[in-house]
This record gives structure tokens, C-alpha cells and sequence, in this order.
């Protein structure tokens, strides 16, 4: 018998075999992939176990982890929707956006940064506690764009010229974070589905990663490349015919509403931009040549993803255009298509002198025992002109609101300088209305775009100066505490 | 002079019984880890200590104590090493069990565990040393072959009566009364190995022998053919009567091995496997559950079954747990092994890998091989050929049993609703492999020749 003995135990050891090597193969060689299966909510359960730290404005909570009584232990709070353009979500079923995503390793206390926490943790057996992330957002100015916009679809993005922080950063319509946060995942998933229908579109972050064809905001741009190559001057003047005809086309550009531009037979690119005549800027572009109008969009940050700390979606000035696009692209139509952060830089560069600063969220990062992780200082993203051309452009601005069309962002006691656009979207579609500029002109303190979608829900009754630069006045008022 | 002599003589037997004391060292070292787990899942979870802790540590470390001074004195020759095994993976699983409490009461639930597994650890000891005192030996157990065949079969038969009859979770395994549910199931299996063992004794010449050569093989006769046929019938009875392939396995793999062992030959383990393996595909194509289970085990991260009700959707959480263990676990109570459903029953191995990653893998499935090794050695070397079937059935049953349902968590083979022995929550279970434990270790004291004890009893 006991020969057999020695097989049947063979045999149980080839069993016992079989159950180390598939052990070894489960918790070892497929470990990882098994981690990112998206049935596994291990992982982001992981996420939740340490408290997620909270992003703060002007020392408030706008979003925050509180206790939860089930196993994921916090739960992810957000306070008010009108941040949501900012924090973005935590979602589990979702992943997150915004700050929740470009600050995420801060906010689960997983930078290196909280490298000795993390030791003393693993020491200590407490788990690290995440870093709270404090924004530069102005809780006044945020709360009038807020209000401004109504129930507008569109954005506001202020900025504070000298140093690039950004005081205001709203998009509607918004969404509760607080219905994707949710530890349902049913409920979650629901009501994920739900906005992603919603033809309103209050998942998309206007103010940074939807473009918008710019309209007579680009014009500013046009000015400053005309004065930046040296050929121009704010008084240089064009030919002024009611109707200009693009190069090899049947197509006539006329000023907006059929305007005669000042009535003269020429008019000075000041006077252009003051009452926004496309005539003289589409002779303007075609004479600049597209190529020196690109690099100008480009020193402005066109073409380029700005990271803010999110990041935003590149502006664009089309490649390769025929002597007609680059005409109609002159005054922000064909494809030239923009967002409100971008042009937010363009009047911030203009208002601090030539020098465009990065835009930036984040005031600082504290540990929970609030020593400061990080704390961005003011950084140069370009010199897109030089101290003379900002001056001169700013001039422009100035008598394109005291004095021109742009009238309604006029603020009293306040020299404001800006610029409206009113984009069109093609034949019968609702035009896209702007507004960009900043005050006070002499010392500026904010830089604001203005972007409203949709016709602001009149169609192509609306033009940016009713509608767009009435906001920017808000806006303006709240950074000034008028 | 003489009568002194005959006082020393067994005196000196009596003072060194060196099984014993190896026993106490490892018990000791056996008990102190069941409060180290506790200590750490109390100070993880709760981050105090708690009275609590002596409630599921004290009562099995004093009556495994008791075992141990019952050993010393009724079966001192008996193997040191079964005894701590033992009370190591039963603590271990009792710990693991109270830690899913903790987790379930922080989610409010009052499902709990860990009080009645300790009350069924306390039962099942008991027991285990009762089977120690009143069985004197092991032999005595031959005189009721065939009793325990009427008790295995009725067992076994049990969860099909009408009335006491419980299905739990599709599988038909338990009675209840009341309240109280049970699993025959794990009684008829030491009620059957007694049975095999006592009925091999007495046929392996016969079965070992007899039939014709055809090709160089014997082939066995109709007649010794037969109650190969009648155990393959009851073992797909119990398939298709109470839905679980873990159970119909085991007591197949049982008897093969019993009959391979007492026989010699292996045509019986060939022809066996082939029966099983032709019963159970037919079975599978008639009965959706076994190939629904064969299904989940094959792809258990497909959408139709996971999402699928009674599909893989614990095989692949368990998984999910394991891999979250990795290479040293989570810690006791560092893990979330209460998402994986039944985490503290059939699941309880994937929550142990969980917290304690592929080393405490390896320690555990250690354990198991080392139990399993200490009783094929007692069958190796006992002098007793019904012993020797006795323990290695004994033995083998636990072996498979461990493979069949880890290697179930671990998709080795398809999932059945087998309890991992000895860790799992529930009382039956429990209640069987203490039983076993008290069997190998009055086996094993007989190993030196005869009975010692009942010599020294007689010497005295």
C-alpha cells in the first residue's frame, strides 16, 4: 500500500502545486492588469480611503470630503455650482475633471512633495491626508459673472493682467458635481447619461475647451500685429467703400449692419476697431499677409494648450489660406476660432504693457498641517508686443468703449478700454457674441473675456455689445467693488 | 525491588513524552499568533483594543490547551504537529471572520459571524477532544463499517428530505430547523471514509486480484465493478439532487483514491476519472447551472457573465481581491475583503489574500500541505492496513477539499460550494474537521505498535 502512498501524496502535491502557481499568477503576475479592470472598484476605493483635501476659495470650502457612513468613507461635497467650471468632479464611475484632475495627486496626498507625510504615515499607520489646493478666484467677481450670465449659455474668464491669476472662471449652463459623486454607481451612471444629453451641453467647459468663432474680437489681435510690423501706426488708413470685394471671389465684405465706417473715404485702423469696420481690416489682413498675422495669434498663445493648471484647448488661426480666407479671418470669421481664456490673455497682455503673464488657478497648496507644498509665482508666457504697440492698441480700446460700439461696458468714474465681437455661425445660426477688454486702463486690475453662445437665446437679434459687454461691465465693477 | 522496578518502568515512559511537548511549544507559538491577528485587526480597524479580543481568543486557547493535557494523558504518543495546525487556521479564520463583522457593523449591517463561530469553535473542539476520550481506539470504528454507511448515506441524503431539506444559494446542501441550518454533507464525509476504509479492508484481495487480462491490463470483474458503479451513481445523484459539483466530486475522489490506495490499481483511478468526468459533461449539457458555472470560470470578466445573476461576478471579485493583496497584503484589517459576497464562508481565502497577500497565500496552503503530509504519514507508517486507509482517506479528503475550493477562488477549477476547511464560517464544517483532527491524532498515537496508551493503562 504504500507505494500508492507515495503516488496519491505525488498527486496531492501536484494539486497543492497548481494552487501556488495560480495564486502567484493572480496576485502577482496579473495584479496590475487585474487593478485596472473597470469592474474592480479597489482601486478607487484605495482613492478614497485617505481624506481627499478640499480646494479652498479665499479660505472656503468649495469642494470638500466629507464623512460617509459606507465603505468608501468620505464622500466628495461640492458647494456651489457656480465652481464647477473650476473643480470639476471626483467621480468614481466618472474619473474627474478640472481641478480635482490636474491637482489630483496633491488632493489624494500622493505628490512627491508629501513624500516625509508619506513615510511618516507608513510609520504612524495613519493613512497621509490629502492637500488642500487654494484658488486664486475672487469669490465677489465669480459670484457677478455668475449673475451677469443669467441663463445664458457662454463664460467669463477674468484675469489679474500683472500677475496672470484668475479671479473669475465661470461657464453655463453648470453641473452639480454633487450628482456624480455620488457612491451609486446606478445613480452615478444615470445621472452622467443624463447631462451628457442634455443638448443644453452643461458638461462642457466653455470658458477653456469649446471654441467659438471670435468675430470682431479679433480684431484686436489685427491691430497689434499692424503696429508690431513696423509698417502701421494707429492712424495708418485705409480705403473706405461701403463694400470690398475678396481677391478671385464673388464675395463683398460690408460692414456689419451696412455701417459706412466714419463715412470718409478712408478710415485709421483706431477708427476701424473703434466702430469695428470689417471693410478696412480685411484690406489690412490681405496686406499683412497671414503669415506675420499667425505668429502675432501665436505670441498671444494660439495654437497652443495653455496649463492653468488644467489644461485648455489650442486657439486656432488656419494654416495655408487663399488671399479671400485670410481677408475673412481678419475680422475673427472663416475658421479663426477662440475661447474666453485666450482672449482674456490677449487683453491682459495688452494691459500689462506687452507682457502676457500665465494664467494660473492656484494660490497655494497646504499639507494638512498647513505647511505650503506649492505656491506658483507669476511666470512670463510671452511678450507677444512691446510696451508702445500695448500702449497704442490700449488707446484703441479706449475709444472703442468711451466712444465707439463697444459702449455698454462703460463704467462710471472708470476708464474701461475692450473690444465686442459679434461672430457669425452661418447662414440663419445664432451669432456668437464677446465681449474682451480690461480696467482700469491706466492701471489695470482685470482683464475680462466675455463669451456668450447660442445668440444668448436671441438668435441673431443680439450683438455683442447688448449681450456680451454688459457682463464684462458686471464683472469689471465687482474686481473695482463699485 | 521488584515492585519498584515495575513502578519506574512506566514512569519513565510517562516523563518524556517528547511529541507532546514539541506540541505545547508549537501550540503556544500557535495560540500567540491568533492574539497578535486579533491585536492587529482591532487596532486597524477600531485603533483601540477591546475586550472583544479575549472573547474569540481566550475560549479556543484554553479548551486547545485542554486538548493538548487530554493528549498528554490519553494518547501521548499521538502526532505534535496536528493539534496546532489546527488551532492556527481555525483562529485564523476566526479572526478573518471577525474582522468582516467589524467591516459589516461600520456598514450597519447586523448579519454577523464571528460569536457564532467562536460558540461553534468551542463545540467543535469539544468535540474533537470527545472523540479523543471515548473513541479508545481507532479500531473500534471497524466494528461499525457498515453503520457508518447508513449514516453516511442518510447524511448525505438529508438536504433532499422534504420539510428540514434548505436550499442555500442554489445549491441544495443543508437541513435547517428553524434557525439553525447545517451542512450533513461535511459529517457524511468522515462517516463515508470509515465506511470505505472498513469495506476496502475486507474486499481489496478480491478487488486487487480478480479479472481477466485483456492486453495486459486486468480488467475487474462485474462483481467488483459493481459498488464502484453504485458510489459513481450516488456521486452524480448528488450532483443532480443538490446541485453542487464540489460536493459529488469529493466523495468520488475519495473513493478512487481509497480503492487506488487499498488495490493497487490504477486501472480503477483511469476508469473512475472517465466515468466522473462522462457524468459530469452529460450532466453539464442538461443542467444549465453546472455549464453556467463551467462558463463563468472559463471567462469570468466578460460583461454577459459577470453581469449574469449567479454568474462570476464573486469569482471575479474575489480575484479582484487577491490581486489586491499582492505580494504582502493589506495588512489585517487594512483590506476591503467585504466586497467580495460570502467573504466570510466560501470566500474566506480570497479575503486572507487579500490582507495577506501571497505570503500568507503560501503560509496557509503550508499549513494545509503540512496537515495533509502529517496524515499520509500516519497511513505510511501505521502497521494497520484499515489505519492505514483511515487516515490517508482522512487526509485526502482534506487535501481535495482545499483544492476543490481554493482552487475554485483561483480558478484552478470551476466554483463549488465547498467550506475551506477549518477557516470557514459555518458550524458543520467546523464540527467534521475537528473530528477529523481527533481521528488522525488517535490514529497516529497507535502508529508504534498497538495501542500504548491502553498498555500503559493495562501496565499501571
Amino acid at each position: 500500500m504504500n507505494r500508492e502512498l507515495k503516488r496519491v501524496s505525488l498527486v496531492i502535491f501536484v494539486m497543492f502545486l497548481s494552487l501556488f502557481v495560480a495564486t502567484t499568477t493572480i496576485q502577482i503576475v496579473a495584479a496590475d492588469s487585474l487593478s485596472q479592470d473597470p469592474n474592480n472598484v479597489r482601486s478607487a476605493y484605495d482613492s478614497y480611503k485617505t481624506q481627499r483635501g478640499a480646494i479652498l476659495v479665499d479660505g472656503q470650502p468649495i469642494a470638500e470630503s466629507e464623512k460617509s457612513d459606507d465603505v468608501y468613507q468620505y464622500l466628495r461635497v461640492y458647494k456651489n455650482q457656480m465652481y464647477s467650471a473650476v473643480t470639476g468632479f471626483f467621480s468614481l464611475y466618472q474619473g474627474s475633471t478640472g481641478i480635482e484632475s490636474a491637482m489630483g495627486s496633491y488632493l489624494t496626498g500622493k505628490n512627491s512633495s508629501q513624500f516625509f507625510e508619506q513615510i511618516s504615515a507608513l510609520l504612524s499607520g495613519n493613512p497621509v491626508q490629502g492637500a488642500s489646493v487654494e484658488l486664486t478666484i475672487d469669490p465677489f467677481v465669480q459670484k457677478a459673472a455668475w449673475d451677469a450670465l443669467g441663463k445664458m449659455k457662454g463664460a467669463v474668464v477674468a484675469l489679474d493682467p500683472t500677475t496672470g491669476n484668475i479671479l473669475a472662471f465661470v461657464s453655463k449652463p453648470a453641473i452639480d458635481a454633487n450628482l456624480l459623486a455620488v457612491h451609486s454607481g446606478v445613480q452615478s451612471n444615470d445621472n452622467y447619461a443624463a447631462m451628457l444629453a442634455d443638448e443644453n451641453g452643461p458638461l462642457l467647459n466653455r470658458a477653456a475647451n469649446e471654441l467659438y468663432a471670435p468675430g470682431s474680437v479679433f480684431k484686436v489681435i489685427m491691430a497689434t500685429a499692424a503696429l508690431e510690423s513696423g509698417q502701421y501706426t494707429k492712424d495708418s488708413v485705409f480705403p473706405n467703400p461701403p463694400k470690398f470685394q475678396l481677391p478671385g471671389t464673388n464675395v463683398f465684405v460690408q460692414n456689419s449692419g451696412e455701417g459706412k465706417c466714419g463715412g470718409k473715404p478712408t478710415v485709421s485702423i483706431a477708427d476701424a476697431l473703434r466702430f469695428s469696420c470689417n471693410v478696412p481690416m480685411a484690406q489690412l489682413g490681405i496686406a499683412l499677409g497671414q503669415d506675420r498675422i499667425r505668429q502675432q495669434a501665436e505670441l498671444f498663445g494660439f495654437g497652443k494648450k495653455v496649463k492653468y493648471p488644467m489644461t485648455s484647448t489650442a486657439s486656432v488661426y488656419p494654416e495655408n489660406m487663399d488671399d479671400a480666407q485670410v481677408g475673412l479671418s481678419a475680422f475673427g470669421q472663416y475658421d479663426v476660432r477662440s475661447n474666453p481664456l485666450q482672449m482674456a490673455m490677449v487683453s491682459a497682455a495688452i494691459a500689462n504693457q506687452g507682457v502676457l503673464m500665465t494664467p494660473n488657478l492656484v494660490e497655494n497648496v497646504l499639507s494638512s498641517n498647513l505647511s505650503v507644498l506649492a505656491q506658483p509665482k507669476p511666470s512670463i508666457f510671452s511678450q507677444p508686443m512691446s510696451k508702445e504697440t500695448a500702449q497704442a492698441v490700449k488707446e484703441m480700446m479706449i475709444g472703442a468703449v468711451s466712444r465707439g460700439v463697444s459702449g455698454n461696458a462703460r463704467v462710471k468714474d472708470v476708464e474701461v478700454a475692450g473690444k465686442t465681437g459679434t461672430a457669425q455661425n452661418g447662414k440663419g445660426e445664432p451669432y456668437t457674441l464677446w465681449f474682451t477688454g480690461f480696467a482700469p486702463a491706466n492701471n489695470p486690475q482685470v482683464a475680462v473675456a466675455v463669451v456668450i453662445a447660442d445668440g444668448g437665446g436671441q438668435g441673431q437679434g443680439g450683438v455683442g455689445n447688448s449681450l456680451a459687454a454688459p457682463v464684462a461691465r458686471k464683472v469689471i465693477e465687482a474686481v473695482l467693488r463699485k | 525491588m521488584s515492585n519498584t522496578a515495575s513502578i519506574l518502568i512506566p514512569k519513565i515512559v510517562r516523563v518524556i513524552p517528547r511529541n507532546r511537548n514539541i506540541e505545547a511549544m508549537l501550540l503556544i507559538f500557535a495560540i500567540g499568533l491568533n492574539a497578535f491577528e486579533l491585536a492587529q485587526i482591532q487596532l486597524s480597524v477600531l485603533e483601540v483594543l477591546t475586550i472583544d479580543l479575549f472573547t474569540y481568543w481566550l475560549p479556543p486557547a484554553i479548551i486547545s490547551f485542554a486538548i493538548h493535557m487530554i493528549l498528554r494523558r490519553r494518547a501521548s504518543e499521538a502526532d505534535p504537529m496536528i493539534l496546532p495546525i489546527a488551532v492556527v487556521l481555525n483562529g485564523l479564520g476566526l479572526a478573518m471572520i471577525y474582522r468582516l463583522d467589524l467591516a459589516a457593523i461600520a456598514n450597519g449591517s447586523t448579519e454577523l459571524f464571528a460569536f457564532k463561530q467562536v460558540i461553534w469553535t468551542i463545540v467543535a473542539m469539544a468535540v474533537a477532544a470527545a472523540v479523543i476520550i471515548y473513541v479508545p481506539s481507532h479500531l473500534f470504528l471497524r466494528r461499525y463499517v457498515y453503520v457508518s454507511m447508513a449514516i453516511g448515506i442518510a447524511l448525505l441524503l438529508a438536504p433532499n428530505l422534504p420539510v428540514i431539506g434548505r436550499s442555500i444559494n442554489g445549491a441544495r446542501l443543508w437541513v435547517g430547523i428553524g434557525p439553525l441550518t447545517f451542512q450533513p454533507g461535511e459529517l457524511a464525509k468522515i462517516a463515508l471514509t470509515v465506511f470505505f476504509a472498513g469495506y476496502l479492508v475486507t474486499r481489496r484481495e478480491s478487488l486487487a486480484l480478480t479479472g481477466r487480462k485483456v492486453l495486459g491490463l486486468r480488467i475487474p470483474r462485474a462483481r467488483e465493478l459493481g459498488p464502484i458503479l453504485v458510489i459513481w451513481a450516488a456521486s452524480l445523484l448528488v450532483l443532480i439532487l443538490q446541485r453542487d459539483l464540489g460536493t459529488s466530486l469529493l466523495y468520488f475522489g475519495l473513493f478512487i483514491v481509497l480503492v487506488y490506495v487499498a488495490t493497487g490499481r490504477a486501472i480503477y483511478v483511469v476508469v473512475g476519472l472517465a466515468m466522473f468526468l462522462t457524468g459530469a459533461l452529460v450532466a453539464s449539457r442538461f443542467m444549465g447551472y453546472v455549464s453556467g458555472r463551467i462558463d463563468a470560470w472559463l471567462n469570468p470578466f466578460t460583461p454577459e457573465n459577470y453581469e449574469a445573476v449567479g454568474g462570476s461576478y464573486q469569482l471575479a471579485q474575489g480575484i479582484f481581491g487577491l490581486a489586491h493583496g499582492n505580494l504582502l497584503g493589506t495588512g489585517l484589517g487594512g483590506g476591503i475583503p467585504q466586497l467580495v459576497p460570502l467573504a466570510e464562508s466560501d470566500f474566506i481565502i480570497a479575503s486572507l489574500g487579500e490582507e495577506l497577500g501571497l505570503i500568507g497565500m503560501f503560509a496557509i496552503l503550508a499549513l494545509y500541505l503540512l496537515f495533509v503530509a502529517r496524515g499520509l504519514r500516519i497511513g505510511f507508517n501505521h502497521p494497520d492496513d484499515f489505519s492505514k486507509l483511515l487516515a490517508t482517506g482522512l487526509a485526502f479528503v482534506v487535501a481535495l477539499q482545499c483544492f476543490i475550493v481554493i482552487g475554485g477562488v483561483t480558478r484552478v477549477v470551476p466554483l463549488t460550494g465547498l467550506t475551506t476547511p477549518l477557516l470557514a464560517a459555518g458550524g458543520s464544517s467546523l464540527i467534521a474537521n475537528w473530528i477529523i483532527v481527533g481521528l488522525l491524532l488517535r490514529i497516529s498515537d497507535s502508529i508504534g505498535g498497538g495501542d500504548k496508551s491502553t498498555n500503559h493503562e493495562v501496565s499501571r
